[in-house]
Order: structure tokens, then C-alpha cells, then sequence
């Protein structure tokens, strides 16, 4: 009743109904489990994560109500100010630098240069890495006393002064520095794959019409290439807003809490310091910003198919 | 090729089901055993735990291990509140001061006022020991050892080059310092971390204004204290330590600041006694190679940090006489003198014959009992004795940011110490 064409094109003809009507279910059949599961592990547990930060929980859940309240502790925590200024610094300045860096290698190596794949490699392979090895070794490059400012201290150069990890305001660029290094590579991979997928005639066109090869990549490249710039974009701003384990294992949030991000705070709240339902409304906020980046894609994306 | 796919899958899926049927098995304590979670897992605590074993099993108990890795015991925490919250608690818990109570409240702690009554735990300890151990007045938990948190280590070869004396107060410590420094070391060791920061600042407060302020201030929450001109003193006090530190020490961990002063790169550390197994670990001897005293101002103050294991409620009854079993044993002077000696602290019973022990641990009982009858035995509130943990958390948070921020005023800190206290929780 609710969808008869639906059920027209299910059963095409009448009389292999049990046969048809079995392999027009055994789809849903079989996908119902995981649907299920994500259904009750991923919403039913951010559902859950709603409800616990309207209550007062503490060090476990409760169910004593106390409206917004969390939310309003959260916004004068001076802490959690940090921690989000923080993390408005650090994503914009790693999606914008790991993006220029990308593009820019994505298009020296494009030039026929030799030893490509071995260069590609190099570049890519920071990605293979976790983030908390890549934290304890800048970790150790930035600390003043064992790395890069001892190092050039001990050439001569006695004034020289690099200890931004030990600066409360300079110690969020630290983040940047690392992350940006570990994740450039891939950005790079992801244009270089661009580039080779835009159709040769299009450039062979432009370069007839006298066009410089800047102009070639500036005017016909770079538009050809948007989708991959959105796809790099939402792959670096959820890098930026899950960021734990970088924090963790380069600055441990420290000098003081200066290097907080809200991914820190979340955890630190709710798990160490029995203020589950402080942390949930802070998840609840950063599940807000998630959804501040993914609801745009999702409504381009839609769009776009309608177009197309 | 599809026999082999068959037997490879049923193996795959007999392993999945003896996997399964472990972990539901796993986690139970059977009747006549007890689960201990605890988080004494390196080399010579994983040792004295063992002792606890031993002497179990000797009287016919099992003992199921439930160590989870992790220095200040956080991952252990919530592996414990998971465990709980499925409803299904180990036995018995590395849980310690105000969170004892916060269990309590929860209803899930069980009395162990028989085994107290039967050893006469009144009289054995001291009563603030006792206080922390009881939840609405019965005994719920049972003390492994103490630590004293506020010590100065020194390393004497570089006090010696430097031509100072351990320093007695604040005053001299910073003189020391300028002379230290002036001699080509760093004065003073430091990791800055937040609870280290907070530990040394609680050693400051108390050599600086004194036990009794200390306890107004972070035991009562007293916002005149906390607020107060006094505090502003002790913060200024303690940011002038910086002068002391060297630039690498952010994120630092203890244990390598421990390092520099045994490698003689510092002059002091202040720290809790667990640093002593750093000097042993290396094999050097208290008082010759390697100096303790109280934390500069604070001789007649000793600020603790008491291990203990809380008790969860059983029904079972052979479960319950396994418990209470525990309960004894860790009390016993066997335990307390293996565990104590392996980790550097003293035994929570001031009974014991201590000549087994270092001058530093025999100093430290002596202060022990010296405070608890003059009244200077204060609990930590860097170490989770004094406050509970989301107004510990607060306090943190201002002094490692006031600690680290070269543009914060101590009046400004006193402020939000005053906040910290008040604002923490519903």
C-alpha cells in the first residue's frame, strides 16, 4: 500500500513470487545486523552521551536531571576556552599549510622528474606513522635542552633561541608543525592522483593558446581539481578535531594547559576526573563541530548527484 | 583448497568460542577467591604484590590478579568503573582517600568492621588514617602503606661543589639555588607535568604559611584561606621556583627528573618518597650518595599519600571470608614490611621494627608519628588525600596555568583558587 511501484519492481512477475520475494529481502536480510549495530553502537551511544550531559554524573552515570547546567559550567571553564581557541587555531593552520604544502609537491613532482616513485614515497611514508611516534620525536627536536636549539647552541650560535614547546604562547604552533609534517604527504598523494586524472587535451588546448605553464595550472589545473581539495579538506578537519594522540604524546596538553584540545579536555574530565556529565556536554560540542563540517559536504554531495 | 577452508573456519570459530567462554569466565571471582585490581605493576611493587599472594594462598585462598598497567592508576580507574557499572566488581580495589567515599556513596563498598574489631584496627592506626579508611563510620578499606609527599632529595657531591648545606627553609633554598647555579648546575630538578607542579606547590604552601594554613585551605576549602593575602605569598613563593628550573622540563616525568640529580646534571628534586626507588634502583644508599629531608619550611608537617584497597560487597560467603581474609593479611606485619620495603614508603602500622629499613624511611615513621600526635599529619591534595577529584582537577588547573603563565598575577590565581573550590561540581 505505502510504495506499489516499489513492489512492482520487486516482483516483476507474479508467479516466481517466493523465489523473487526472497532474493529482493536477502539484501536487507543481510545487512540488517550491521545496520543494527551501527544503529545502537554509534547513535544509540551519542544519544546516550546526550542524556548523560544533561544529568549530574559524577565518577559513574546518574540520572539526576540538571537541564543545560553542564553546558553552562562548560562555557565558564576557563579551561575548555583554551581548548577550543586552541583547536580553532591548530585545524585552520593545518588544513591551510597541509594543503599548500600538497598542492605544491603534488605539482613539482608532476613534472616528469625521475625517480618519481621513490620520491612519492618519501613523502607519503610520515602517513604510515602514528601520531604518538611522531609526537615523541618532535617531542624530543623541540625540547631546548636535548634538540634543535641545543643542536644549534652547540655550533656556536649562543643566542639562539627555539623553545616553543616550553612557551605557553607559541606551544599550539608546535602541534602544527608535527601534525603538518606527518600529513602533508598524503595531501600530496591525493593531488598527485588528481593530476594524472585530468585529461592530458584539456592542457595540450591551453598550452596552443600560449598559456605559461603557471597559468596552466593556476587557470585550467586548480579548477579541475576542487573535488579533490573538498575530499582533502574534510579528511583534515576531522584529523584536526579527533587530535589526541599528537597532544598526548608531544606536549601532554602542557605547559600548564596550553596545548589543550577539546579532545584532551573530553577525556580528561570524563574519565580521570569523575565529571562524566561535564564531559559528555563537551563531546556533545565537539560532536557539533563534526557536524558543522559534515552536513555541508553531505548537502553538497546530494546536490551535486541531483545535477548530475 | 574448500577442505581446507573448512577446517581452518571451524578452527577459527572454535577458538572464537573458547575466547568468549574465557572472557565470560574471566572477571568472576569464584567462591573462596578473591580479584584484587591494583596498578602495582612495575618490577619491585609487582614483587610485594606477590607477597600478598603468597601469604593468601599459604592460608587456602585464591588470588585472581586483575593488575592493570599505568603509573597513576587512571587507566585502572576506569577499567574498575566499567566493571562496576556492568555490575560485576572484583573483590577488592587500589582505591584511595576521598574516593573511598565516593564509592561508599555509591553503595558499593562492604563493611570489614569484624576483621577491624577482631585486630583492633582503632588502636593500631592513627585517626586520620582510620577516617579515610571508613565510609559512614565502618570500615570499608585497608591501608598498604604511606608515603610522605613532601621531601627534598639532594644530590650531596653537587651541594658540596657548590659550597651550600641542604636548605632548612625557603629562604635558604633560594640562596642555595643562586649558588648552585653560579657552580654550573640546575638547582633544582623538575617534570612539568600538573600533578607535579601541584606537588611541589603543596610543599611550598606548607613551608610557607604552615600545616595549619595548609589544612584550612585545601582540606576545608576555606575561600578566606584560599583567597586570602597568605595564599598570595605561598603562590608568589612558589613561582619564584622557576628561577630554580631548568627550560627542558616541560612534559618531563618524574623519574627522569629523579635522573638528573643521580647523575649530578641537578642539584635537588622535591618529590614524594617513590623517588627513593629511583636512587636504589641504581644502588646508591640514603644519606651517602644521595640526601633526604623535608621539603624546605615543612620538618614539622608531613603531607601523606596513603595506598589502600577498598572492599566491593559480596553476597557469596566463602567470597566474603576470602575478603576479609585480605582484609587481615594486608595489615599484617609481613606484607607491610615486603611491600614497604620494595616501594619506598612506610608501613601504614607505626608498630613495625625499622631496621630493615633506610634513614630516610626511618626518619619519615619517626615524622609520621611525631606529626600525628602534635597534629601536623596533613593529607595530600596533589594526590587525591585531600579533595575529591573534580575539585583537585579545578585546583590543578590553576596552579600548573598560573605556574607556567609568565603573565598571571598571584592575586589573580588566589582568585581562581577561590573558584576552583566553589565552582567543581553539582
Amino acid at each position: 500500500m505505502k510504495n506499489p511501484s516499489k513492489a512492482r519492481v520487486g516482483h516483476p512477475a507474479p508467479r516466481a513470487s517466493t523465489l523473487g520475494g526472497l532474493q529482493a529481502w536477502l539484501p536487507r536480510l543481510v545487512l540488517a545486523p550491521s545496520v543494527a549495530i551501527s544503529l545502537f553502537f554509534v547513535y544509540g551511544f551519542m544519544l546516550w552521551t546526550f542524556i548523560l550531559s544533561l544529568t549530574s554524573s559524577r565518577m559513574l552515570p546518574s540520572y539526576d536531571f540538571v537541564g543545560f547546567g553542564q553546558y553552562a559550567r562548560l562555557m565558564q571553564n576557563d579551561r575548555w576556552w583554551v581548548a577550543s581557541t586552541n583547536l580553532m587555531i591548530f585545524g585552520s593552520l593545518f588544513v591551510v599549510i597541509c594543503l599548500v604544502i600538497g598542492v605544491l609537491l603534488a605539482m613539482l613532482l608532476d613534472q616528469k622528474i625521475r625517480q618519481e616513485g621513490a620520491l612519492r614515497t618519501i613523502y607519503l611514508y610520515p602517513m604510515a606513522l602514528s601520531f604518538i611516534v611522531t609526537g615523541v620525536v618532535w617531542k624530543w627536536l623541540l625540547n631546548p635542552s636535548l634538540g634543535i636549539q641545543a643542536m644549534v647552541r652547540s655550533w656556536g650560535f649562543e643566542s639562539f633561541r627555539f623553545d616553543w614547546l616550553v612557551d605557553s604562547d607559541m606551544v599550539i604552533y608546535t602541534l602544527v608543525i608535527a601534525a603538518v609534517w606527518q600529513a602533508s604527504g598524503f595531501v600530496m598523494a591525493l593531488f598527485l592522483a588528481g593530476l594524472r586524472g585530468i585529461d592530458d587535451s584539456i592542457i595540450k588546448a591551453a598550452q596552443l593558446d600560449g598559456a605559461s605553464l603557471p597559468r596552466v595550472y593556476w587557470r585550467v589545473v586548480m579548477p579541475c581539481l576542487r573535488p579533490v581539495v573538498f575530499s582533502a579538506v574534510m579528511i583534515l578537519a576531522h584529523i584536526a578535531i579527533k587530535s589526541f594522540d599528537l597532544v598526548v604524546a608531544l606536549t601532554g596538553g602542557g605547559p600548564g594547559y596550553a596545548s589543550d584540545l577539546p579532545a584532551t579536555f573530553m577525556y580528561a574530565h570524563a574519565f580521570n576526573r569523575a565529571q562524566i556529565g561535564l564531559g559528555s556536554a563537551s563531546a556533545m560540542l565537539m560532536l557539533g563541530g563534526v557536524l558543522a563540517i559534515l552536513i555541508p559536504y553531505l548537502y553538497s554531495e546530494l546536490r551535486s548527484r541531483r545535477h548530475g | 583448497m574448500p577442505m581446507l577452508e573448512k577446517t581452518s573456519l571451524k578452527k577459527t570459530s572454535l577458538a572464537l568460542a573458547t575466547t568468549l567462554a574465557g572472557l565470560t569466565m574471566t572477571g568472576q571471582a569464584q567462591a573462596n577467591e578473591v580479584e584484587v585490581l591494583h596498578w602495582w605493576t612495575s618490577g619491585g611493587e609487582a614483587r610485594a604484590a606477590n607477597v600478598l599472594k603468597d601469604l593468601m594462598e599459604a592460608e587456602g585462598y585464591g588470588w585472581e590478579d586483575f593488575a592493570v598497567a599505568g603509573g597513576g592508576g587512571e587507566t585502572a580507574m576506569t577499567v574498575l568503573k566499567s566493571r562496576a557499572m556492568s555490575g560485576n566488581p572484583p573483590s577488592a580495589a587500589q582505591i584511595k582517600g576521598p574516593e573511598i567515599q565516593e564509592w561508599g556513596e555509591l553503595g558499593l563498598l562492604g563493611s570489614l568492621n569484624d576483621v577491624a574489631e577482631a585486630e583492633d584496627w582503632d588502636a593500631l592506626l592513627p585517626d586520620v588514617v582510620a577516617d579515610i579508611m571508613q565510609y559512614g563510620g565502618e570500615y570499608v578499606a585497608v591501608p598498604a602503606n604511606v608515603h610522605r609527599v613532601n621531601w627534598l632529595w639532594a644530590n650531596p657531591e653537587v651541594l658540596d661543589d657548590a659550597g651550600v648545606e641542604m636548605p632548612t627553609t625557603l629562604d635558604e633554598l633560594f640562596d642555595a639555588g643562586e649558588a648552585i647555579r653560579a657552580a654550573g648546575y640546575i638547582p633544582l630538578a623538575h617534570g612539568g607535568q600538573a600533578w607535579q607542579d601541584a606537588t611541589i606547590f603543596e610543599s611550598v604552601v606548607i613551608g610557607s604559611q604552615g600545616g595549619e594554613f595548609y589544612q584550612r585551605a585545601f582540606v576545608d576549602l576555606d575561600p578566606e584561606a584560599l583567597g586570602g593575602e597568605r595564599m598570595v605569598d605561598a603562590l608568589e613563593d612558589f613561582k619564584r621556583l622557576r628561577e630554580l628550573m631548568d627550560d627542558g622540563m616541560s612534559g618531563r616525568d618524574w623519574n627522569i627528573a629523579t635522573g638528573m640529580v643521580i647523575d649530578g646534571e641537578a642539584a635537588m628534586q622535591m618529590m614524594g618518597d617513590w623517588a627513593k626507588g629511583e636512587f636504589t634502583a641504581r644502588g646508591l644508599t640514603a644519606g651517602e650518595d644521595y640526601l633526604c629531608a623535608p621539603a624546605p619550611g615543612t620538618e614539622d608537617v608531613f603531607a601523606f599519600n596513603i595506598d589502600s584497597l577498598a572492599m566491593f560487597r559480596v553476597n557469596d560467603e566463602e567470597e566474603l571470608e576470602a575478603q576479609q581474609a585480605l582484609a587481615r593479611l594486608v595489615l599484617e606485619p609481613t606484607f607491610q614490611e615486603a611491600f614497604n620495603l620494595a616501594k619506598g614508603s612506610i608501613p601504614a602500622r607505626p608498630d613495625l621494627d625499622m631496621s630493615e629499613f633506610d634513614s630516610c624511611a626511618q626518619q619519615s615513621l619517626s615524622d609520621f608519628q611525631r606529626t600525628a600526635e602534635e597534629g601536623g599529619l596533613v593529607p595530600s591534595m596533589a594526590h587525591g588525600m585531600a579533595v575529591r577529584a573534580d575539585i583537585q582537577g579545578a585546583i590543578f588547573d590553576v596552579v600548573t596555568n598560573y605556574f607556567n603563565d609568565d603573565d598571571m598575577q598571584a592575586e589573580e590565581a588566589a582568585e581562581r583558587l577561590v573558584n576552583a573550590a566553589e565552582a567543581a561540581s553539582f
